[in-house]
């Protein structure tokens, strides 16, 4: 590269060609992710088979406990098994990817310590193997809607606003916590504990529905992945899909928040993870 | 025009007494926080525990293009913590550095090399690592694959690689970088001799071509061989910098272990007991060329004196050579005498050329009737050999505990007569 390539290294790193060196290392991003993706199944029986196997048993455990024998009722006219595919569907991703994220500067210590380039890389390239899952148990939603001979109905072209935002979500989420792991091992106990409580949390299992008019029905729409996971189904269910655009307003704003503050955050601690790792 | 300017560098660690890991968990930083909210008495908290370590302070350097820097100092001198901030792995604390030039750091040899991947996959990854656009790696890829020699094993994921192997590949892909500015780190320690040798000539290349070189290593050999220019640290302060012959000179006499020399002038509490104590022990190298420090040509004479307290006893010396790892060299011994009280001398003279670079821990023992042990003074001395090497193209470790010169040659013995 005969390309002039001048920095400048001093405490506080705020360099103002990071977002350029960023764009420069996609390469490598993809490459970190490609990594990520063809190791995921290495010496493993079914190999890609866990990516249908788990969120397809998941479902059918759903069905059964939550539909059979704790009788929670579905929205009128959609099928409680699609209800919840689709709720885990999103869930799943947000919850992959943010686990991920939250890992991922930990797991490429290696790295960290003996090689420099834009630390952000290794939380974005760790989304890549999320994202490998939803798409497969999105293909397994197809398969399931086809089945039950549900309509598709025209709000799917919002589909792709609520994958971003979920995007969004995780990464706010899973960059904070991710520099917090650097420094404090706790984190690594946390994060299964918060996806697992989450899931009850969010509505996954049950619908929105069950919550209107409720008391704590202004501080449930807080939670910024009950706006992702309401509007999801009703992109992919429709408008027998309950669906409050208020809780939309407020995963927006909390997101978008959350995503910056995380940044500066990420930022302001990225160059010296290595003292800690 | 230079292309590396440091002005002011510092870089502060805390240290943690308290603690064994390096992160402290967030339960000790609340507890220590409420601590302090709480009580008055601050330095009682957890926080007293810390303290501060300066990795580096106030260096200040520049760095001209094409300039090959060698890196000398002792272990903990703050070297590696300079490269990783060159590297941009860590921030200085304080200072500012302005690098112009594409930079690329080998501070380990296969980074990032994923255990499942195969040789193929992880040539990429390395290379993408290392700043390589996926077209260089393409280019070079051949090349790679050629200088590390594991053609027959492309397809096999690197855990089944050898460890030869693995280092092999890894270095063969760091020799196709092709940075302005290039920092390699010890990485000459490890492989055998023959990498050793392949990664030695690639540097050679590398500062042939005019490229910027900062090379850190403990083998003075290879940075006299490949450095211009070295820079000496200790404790963190970049001390002095300048030619590289000079440099280094200046390091090994202040490093040389300075047990030369041990005495005694007072008899009353000199080692030993009521039949020997001893007086002194000195070493007396001929330095070479204007030296101070004593190097693989240098013949030394040992020197040890000790009172005799008992009329007419029979008495040897035997001498014992060890290395610093404890292997013993040689046993040499004098011819028993019969001694009057008073001082009895002892000399030994040991060659030039003879010993292997090293160091080396010498003992004495006062011996009674060729039988008995009267005093062993064990660790008596301790000396290191430096290496030199005239017009040698191998700068690895020389192998073997001693380094004669023998009478050893080659000639012609039949000549074939071509028709």
């Amino acid at each position: 590269m005969a390309t002039q390539h001048s920095i400048t290294i001093k405490a506080g790193g705020s360099e103002k060609d990071y977002w350029k060196d960023l764009w420069l290392n996609r390469q490598l991003l993809w490459i970190l992710s490609k990594r990520d993706i063809s190791v995921r199944y290495k010496q493993t029986l079914l190999g890609v088979a866990w990516s249908v196997l788990r969120p397809l048993m998941t479902m059918l455990v759903m069905v059964f406990v939550y539909s059979y024998v704790a009788k929670l009722k579905p929205d009128p006219g959609v099928p409680y098994a699609l209800m919840v595919l689709v709720g885990l569907t999103i869930w799943t991703f947000f919850a992959n990817t943010f686990t991920q994220i939250s890992n991922s500067i930990l797991i490429n210590s290696n790295l960290v310590s003996k090689v420099y380039f834009p630390r952000l890389l290794m939380p974005l390239s760790s989304v890549a193997v999320g994202f490998v899952d939803f798409l497969i148990t999105f293909g397994i939603y197809v398969v399931v809607t086809a089945f039950f001979r549900y309509p598709i109905s025209w709000q799917i072209v919002f589909l792709p606003c609520f994958i971003l935002l979920t995007f969004i979500t995780s990464m706010g989420f899973g960059l904070f916590f991710a520099v917090l792991n650097v420094r404090f091992r706790d984190i690594g106990q946390l994060i299964p504990f918060l996806v697992q409580v989450g899931m009850y949390v969010c509505p996954v299992a049950y619908s929105s529905r069950q919550v209107e008019g409720m008391w704590y029905e202004k501080y449930y729409n807080l939670n910024p992945l009950v706006g992702i996971i309401d509007g999801f189904r009703w992109c992919l269910l429709g408008d027998k899909s309950y669906f409050n655009p208020q809780s939309l307003y407020s995963t927006v704003i909390t997101s978008s928040l959350i995503l910056i503050i995380a940044l500066i955050y990420f930022r302001k601690k990225e160059n010296t993870f290595v003292d800690h790792i | 025009m230079s292309v590396i300017v440091a002005e002011n560098i510092s870089k502060k660690y805390i240290i943690d007494h308290q603690r064994k890991t390096g992160s402290s968990s967030l339960r000790d930083i609340v507890s220590d926080t409420v601590d302090k909210w709480f009580s008055r008495k601050h330095d009682h908290s957890g926080f007293a525990e810390k303290e501060e370590f300066w990795a580096l302070q106030d260096v200040n350097f520049s760095i001209d293009k094409g300039d090959r820097i060698g890196i000398v100092g002792h272990n903990g001198a703050g070297k590696s913590t300079l490269l990783k901030i060159l590297s941009r792995i860590t921030e200085p604390t304080t200072g500012q550095i302005k690098i112009d030039g594409r930079i690329a750091s080998l501070l380990e040899v296969g980074t990032g090399f994923h255990p499942e991947l195969t040789g193929r996959e992880n040539i990429f990854l390395n290379g993408a690592i290392l700043g390589m656009s996926k077209s260089e790696i393409r280019e070079s890829f051949d090349a790679i694959v050629d200088f590390a020699g594991v053609e027959k094993f492309l397809d096999t994921p690197v855990k089944r690689y050898s460890s030869g192997m693995y280092v092999r590949l890894g270095f063969a892909i760091a020799a196709h970088l092709n940075p302005e500015i290039l920092i390699v780190d010890e990485v000459l320690a490890v492989g055998d001799t023959e990498f050793q040798k392949k990664c030695l000539g690639k540097m050679r290349d590398v500062s042939e071509s005019g490229r910027t070189l900062l090379f850190v290593s403990h083998n003075l050999t290879a940075i006299q061989a490949l450095c211009n220019k070295s820079f000496y640290f200790e404790k963190g302060r970049l001390i002095d910098q300048g030619e590289t012959t000079h440099i280094v000179t200046n390091y090994l006499s202040k490093v040389s272990h300075k047990s030369l020399e041990k005495h005694w002038d007072n008899i009353e509490n000199a080692p030993g007991n009521d039949q020997v104590r001893v007086k002194s022990f000195k070493l007396f190298p001929e330095y070479q060329d204007d030296l101070n420090h004593i190097d693989v040509r240098t013949p030394v004479n040992f020197h040890f004196e000790f009172w005799n307290l008992v009329e007419g006893a029979m008495l040897n010396l035997s001498m014992h050579l060890y290395t610093f790892t404890g292997e013993c060299i040689f046993n040499v011994g004098t011819q028993a005498e019969s001694f009057s009280k008073g001082i009895v001398t002892g000399t030994c003279e040991l060659p030039g050329n003879f010993l292997n670079d090293g160091s080396y821990v010498v003992s004495m023992m006062i011996v009674k009737d060729t039988s008995t042990v009267l005093y062993n003074m064990e660790e008596a001395l301790i000396f290191d050999i430096e290496d030199y090497r005239e017009n040698v193209t191998w700068y690895g470790k020389w192998p073997g505990y001693i380094r004669p010169q023998l009478n050893f040659s080659i000639r012609q013995t039949e000549h074939v007569v071509n028709d």
